[in-house]
Order: structure tokens, then sequence, then C-alpha cells
């Protein structure tokens, strides 16, 4: 098993005719991934050639559903036409939405999410890498090759460190690794992949990573704390990040947190999860856990 | 938080100018660079004016920055004082002049992205004149919190949701849902994530105004809000960050001594971390900067970045950590060994280079056969972190 994405996803690409989405329907072929469509109105009907892999372009992403059985959107057209392209796949009732996209306005994705509550979608991102259950299917931008199937569960709001920590522990591998995206608002949360994980017979530990600004670490720490017996690993990054421009005094009555790395750290070890102190002692510390 | 999603403050004045826009009552006034400049804007307005600090920081009135004048002449005085004043750190270079008003009751009103839930919130209260921190710590069941619905907006029903679950008094109500609905487009059409108006203040004559507002813009709109360029404050920008945004690098100045270059935010604020972790045995040695320069990281792109580290006097060794996914380490090795080239004699102080992942084998070979004299490699993050952090100790 993994969590949202099977060896039996069929993977559309929203943006598949762009530099970006091209090159990387290119690379989710090459790992395996059955890429069965793109999406582009205005070039429906034409294919995309991908080394002797011929890919359908189809007008919607209804119709690519009508046409392939395609249940995962992977979103990679530019911000300006984001929230219309996720809108759109929702609508169209798929079961899950990848958003790679990067630089889309907040409105926007609040607008987004709010818009897909209580419909059928579920909505990764956005600005977030995607997710990767190795050795079956990857729909978004994670490298496939630094890592292997296996029993750790990995959900991360950040990209590269989402890849230092599937190649730190590539011997033992990983059932679904996460990337859910740093951006204020998005969809699926660190909670939600923590349930997934839980829910899982094949995840045996779960590493989590966080970084500073908002309390998602925090809500996660206490849901570990209620709802997840596997054990839990922690990094969290940004602890001499500089206090940025945030929304002032305002955003931090609203979430009730300082939203510094300090706090997460804290709730998250107060919730029973080991929290490395760089990414290479979080590593050692599942292994410890995992007796590998 | 400035790593990841960048969100700009407005001045005090940036941000009345566009309740104005949107017909947000405000009083008259303008902005000053000048003594000269705030005594014309005061002949102009008439009566007592007040003059005003325009600094993106908090407690200004305490500093001093915000100060009565009844005539033209008194205004260029105070303007005096106040320009260049030193408000927490933040220099004034610009004064407000307004019309001075009396105020007979102080209210609150702001929208904003509440993260947490997702959604957009309308925060108000009739308990004003206090900080929205000491409203919510004193008096939590006199903010009214409403969720608004970002698919539907702020429209006279929700508008009036609002103002009647903060209290607003009857004599005030219809004006302050007016004005509820006018901040609503300030901050849905400005691509806002924060408005807020305080206090809103009732004159003696029963009328309500936005006295002094807070407003934050979402950089990531930029490409559908032409006007909001103008909006940036390019006089406070350090220069390593001016040159650096020029040249689309996401570069953010520290204090420290250990320049940094990685790929992805995620990972540059851990190095971040993980050197000032390293730095504390070598007499509290730190990460001079913040430098993100993507998943890409073309030669050029790493020659630009390196030039911006190395222009920063502070920097004693810089640290570059890669992870090769989507760009393989040999693609990487490649641009430091390209990068070292474009900058020739401008490359002066050590590099400590941690590569990992994708090809990283072959990443090595390439930095080991080019030999370059301030080079070092080093396998392991923590390592390489150690290794420049006593660099820059040395």
């Amino acid at each position: 098993m993994s969590i949202f994405l099977t060896e039996n996803s069929k993977v559309i690409v929203q943006g598949i005719t762009g530099s970006e989405g091209r090159k990387h329907t290119q690379r989710m072929l090459a790992s395996g991934t059955a890429v069965v469509g793109g999406v582009n109105p205005s070039k429906a009907g034409q294919t995309v050639d991908f080394d002797g892999t011929s890919v359908p372009v189809f007008g919607s992403v209804a119709e690519a559903m009508k046409e392939t059985g395609a249940d995962v959107t992977v979103v990679f057209v530019p911000p300006k036409f984001a929230k219309g392209a996720v809108v759109e796949a929702v609508d169209a009732g798929i079961g899950l939405c990848v958003v790679i996209t990067e630089g889309i306005p907040v409105h926007d994705s609040t607008e987004f999410w709010a818009y897909a509550q209580g419909k059928s979608t579920r909505i990764i991102g956005p600005n977030c890498p995607g997710l990767i259950s190795p050795g079956r299917s990857n729909a978004g931008i994670i490298p496939a090759n630094i890592t292997q199937a296996g029993k750790i569960g990995l959900v991360s709001k950040s990209g590269t460190l989402t890849y230092q920590m599937m190649y730190e522990l590539r011997d033992i591998g990983f059932s679904t690794a996460i990337g859910i995206g740093g951006d204020p608002v998005i969809g699926t949360t660190h909670i939600d992949a923590l349930q997934a994980f839980q829910d899982d017979p094949e995840t045996e530990a779960i590493v989590m990573i966080g970084e500073i600004g908002g309390d998602a670490e925090e809500r996660a720490a206490e849901f570990i704390k209620a709802n997840v017996t596997k054990p839990v690993v922690g990094y969290v990054a940004g602890f001499t990040a500089p206090e940025g421009k945030t929304m002032g005094h305002a955003g931090a009555i609203v979430s009730g947190s300082a939203g510094t790395a300090q706090a997460k750290k804290e709730a998250l070890e107060a919730a029973g999860v080991k929290v490395g102190k760089t990414p290479s002692e979080t590593a050692r510390l599942m292994r410890e856990l995992l007796g590998a | 938080m400035a790593l990841r999603c960048l969100f700009v403050d407005l001045f005090e004045y940036q941000a009345r100018d566009m309740f104005a826009a949107h017909g947000v009552p405000v009083l008259p006034g303008g902005v000053a660079e000048t003594p000269e400049q705030a005594e014309a804007i005061a002949r102009d307005i008439a009566g007592q004016v007040v003059v005003k600090a325009q600094v993106k920081v908090g407690g200004r009135g305490k500093a001093g920055g915000v100060k009565l004048a009844d005539t033209p002449e008194e205004a260029k005085a105070r303007a005096t004082d106040i320009l260049g004043l030193d408000i927490k750190g933040h220099i004034t270079r610009q004064v407000m002049v307004a019309k001075a008003s009396d105020i007979a009751e102080e209210y609150y009103f702001s929208y904003l992205l509440d993260r947490s839930n997702r959604t957009f919130l309308a925060m108000a209260s009739v308990e004003g004149g206090m900080e929205i921190e000491e409203i919510a710590v004193t008096k939590p069941e006199a903010l009214a919190r409403i969720a608004v619905d970002a698919t539907v907006g702020v429209d006279r029903a929700k508008a009036e949701e609002i103002v009647d679950a903060a209290n607003f008094p009857a004599e005030v109500r219809d004006q302050v849902v007016e004005i509820a609905i006018k901040l609503w487009d300030v901050f849905s059409k400005e691509d806002a994530t924060l408005v807020e108006v305080n206090p809103l203040a009732k004159a003696p004559d029963g009328t309500v105004l936005a006295l002094d507002g807070k407003v934050t813009l979402d950089e990531n709109a930029a490409f559908r809000q032409a006007g909001h360029d103008a909006l940036e404050d390019a006089a406070a920008a350090d220069p390593l960050e001016a040159a650096a945004k020029e040249k689309g690098l996401n570069y953010v100045k520290l204090e420290g001594e250990v320049g940094i270059i990685g790929n992805g935010a995620g990972l540059v604020m851990s190095t971040l971390d993980v050197v000032a972790y390293a730095g504390e045995e070598f007499g509290g040695v730190r990460p001079a900067n913040f430098l993100d320069i993507g998943g890409g990281a073309s030669a050029q792109v790493m020659a630009d970045g390196l030039g911006i580290i190395l222009g920063d006097a502070a920097v004693k060794s810089v640290f570059v950590n890669v992870f090769g996914g989507i760009t393989s380490c040999d693609a990487v090795a490649n641009g430091i060994v390209s990068a070292l080239e474009i900058l020739g004699d401008e490359a002066t102080k050590p590099l400590v280079v941690r590569l990992d992942g994708n090809n990283v084998e072959e990443g090595r070979r390439i930095l080991a056969e080019a030999a370059h004299p301030l080079v070092t490699v080093v396998d392991t993050m923590d390592g390489a972190a150690r290794r420049a952090a006593e660099l820059a100790a040395a």
C-alpha cells in the first residue's frame, strides 16, 4: 500500500504542453507513472511524444477523465491560470489534484480551497513538489531515482528537504513521500498525511518535516498525541531564519502561535515526537527507531 | 515569512491613499520628504494638522514620531524634528501631514488571511484606541471574529453581520457597514493579506473615518496588480538585497560571517540552522545570508549568487549546499567550476561545497579534477557546515 497514489493511479497533466509540464511528464513516465493524458483547451486532439510514448491532449479535465479513466491530475499551469485549472479539476470530480505551480496569489489558493470543500477532490499544494509512492507512481517533480519503496512515510513542507531525507534513508525506503508545500494556504496538511500513514498498513514509521510560519506543526503535534500510534520523527527548519515580513500581530492572534521553529519543536517533543537538530540527525533517529 | 511567501507591508500614507481610492473615508493629507513639503501640505489643509513619522513599526507615538501642529510653520518645525528620527531601528524618511481630528469614539476593524483555518477573517471591536493584541487579551469578548467565505466575499448582509456582531452603536452602524464593504474592496481587489483600520474613529460630528491603517499586499499577485510595484520601499532595501533582486535571486542579508548558497527554501533554512549550531563551537560564527538559487543551479545563477555573497564584506567563508535532485550533481559541479571562472580574481574567500543526490560521484570528481585552490569538498551537510564555520572563525 501507499497513500493517495498507487500503482493503479492514472495521471493527467494540466499544462502538459508547457516547458515545465513537458519536462516533468517525461520524468514521471520514466519513473513508471501511468500518465494517460494531458489537458490544454487550445491543443485538444493533438498528442505529445515522449521517447516513444504518445500522450493524448484533451480539451478539458472532464473529457480526459471520460476518455482515460484518470483519477489524478498534476497542475503545471502558470499562476495566472492556476485557480481556473484547479476549479476545473474540482468540477470534473477528479480524486486528487496536485498543484505544483509556484507563485499563486493567496487569494486564489484560499478561494480554490474553499471551493473544493464538500466536493470529492483532494488538493495537494500549491507550490509543492507533489508526491511519490516509489516503484509505483510519481505525481509531480520529486526525483524518483534517489530512493526506493519501503516502510517509511514522509510528509514535508519543503521540497529539497524531502529529497534530502528520501536520500538519507534510501536503504530503508518509503511507502509514500509527500511534499505539501510551504504556502500559507495549502490543501492537504500534515494532519491529513499523518492520518493516512497511520491507516496505511505498509507504513511503519513516519518522518514529518516542518518549517517556521503558521501553526500547522503545533496542530499536527496535537493530532499525533491523540491519534498516531506509529513512531514519528520530526525535523523543523528555520531556527535562525530572520523574523520576516509576517502578517503583523493580527495574524499571530488568529493562529494563537508565534510560528517559530522553537515553538514547533517543543510542541512536537511534547507529543512524544523525536526531533532532530539537523536533517542527518533526524535520519539517524529514524534508524534507531526502526533498529535499522 | 519573508523566505517563502512575499508579503509587503505598506506605509500608513500608502494605505490611506489606497483606502481613499476605494471610497473609504479618510482625512485630507499628504506625504512629505522635507520640512518645506510638510509646510506646504499644512498650508493647503489649513487649521491644525498632525505630523506622523512613516515607519513600518509600531510605537512611533511614544518614540516622538507623532506631533500636532497649529500652523504651517509649526508643521515645518515638527517635520524637521521627526524626519531622520530613528524609531526602533527604522529611520524616518517621510512624514504624513494630515488634518487633525477630534475623536469622540475609537473602534477597530480588520480583514485578514486566517492561515490556520484557510479562510478570510473579519475582526471588529468597538473597544478602540488600543493595539489589537491588547484588545484580544484584555477584552476578548469585545473582539468579534467572523469568518468570510473566500468564494462569496463580503456583501451588505455579511458586512451587517460583522458590524452587528461587534455591537457598533446604532448611530454609526450604517456608516460602518458602508466602510466594511469598501474595506473588503481594498482587501480583495488589491490582493491584500491584511487590511487593518485602527482607529476607525467617530468625529464629534458623528462622521466615521479611517484614521490610521495597515495594509499588507501579496507579491504573488504582482502580475495583476500593476500599480503595486511603485509601492515598494526601495530606500529601505539593503544594497546587496537590491542587487540580488535585480538578478532575480531570492536573497536575504543577515548578520553573520558564513555566506550560504543552497537550492530550495527549506534546505537553505536548514543550512542556516546547521551553520549556526556548528558556529557555536567557533565563537558564535553565524550565517551571513539566505540565498536560494532554486532547482536549476546553472553556472550563471551560481556565479550571480557567489558574486552577491562575495560582495558582502562581512563574509569570511562560503558554504555551497546543494542537493542534486532534478538538476544532478555533475551539472551543479560544472556550474560551480564555471562560476569561479566567470568570477576570476573576484573570488577571494574559501568555499566549502557539499553535494549529495543524483550523480554525486561524478559531481565530486569534477570538483576534485578542477582542484580550485579556494574549494573544499565535504561529503556531509553537518561536516561541511562545521568546516565553513571553522574557516570563518580563522
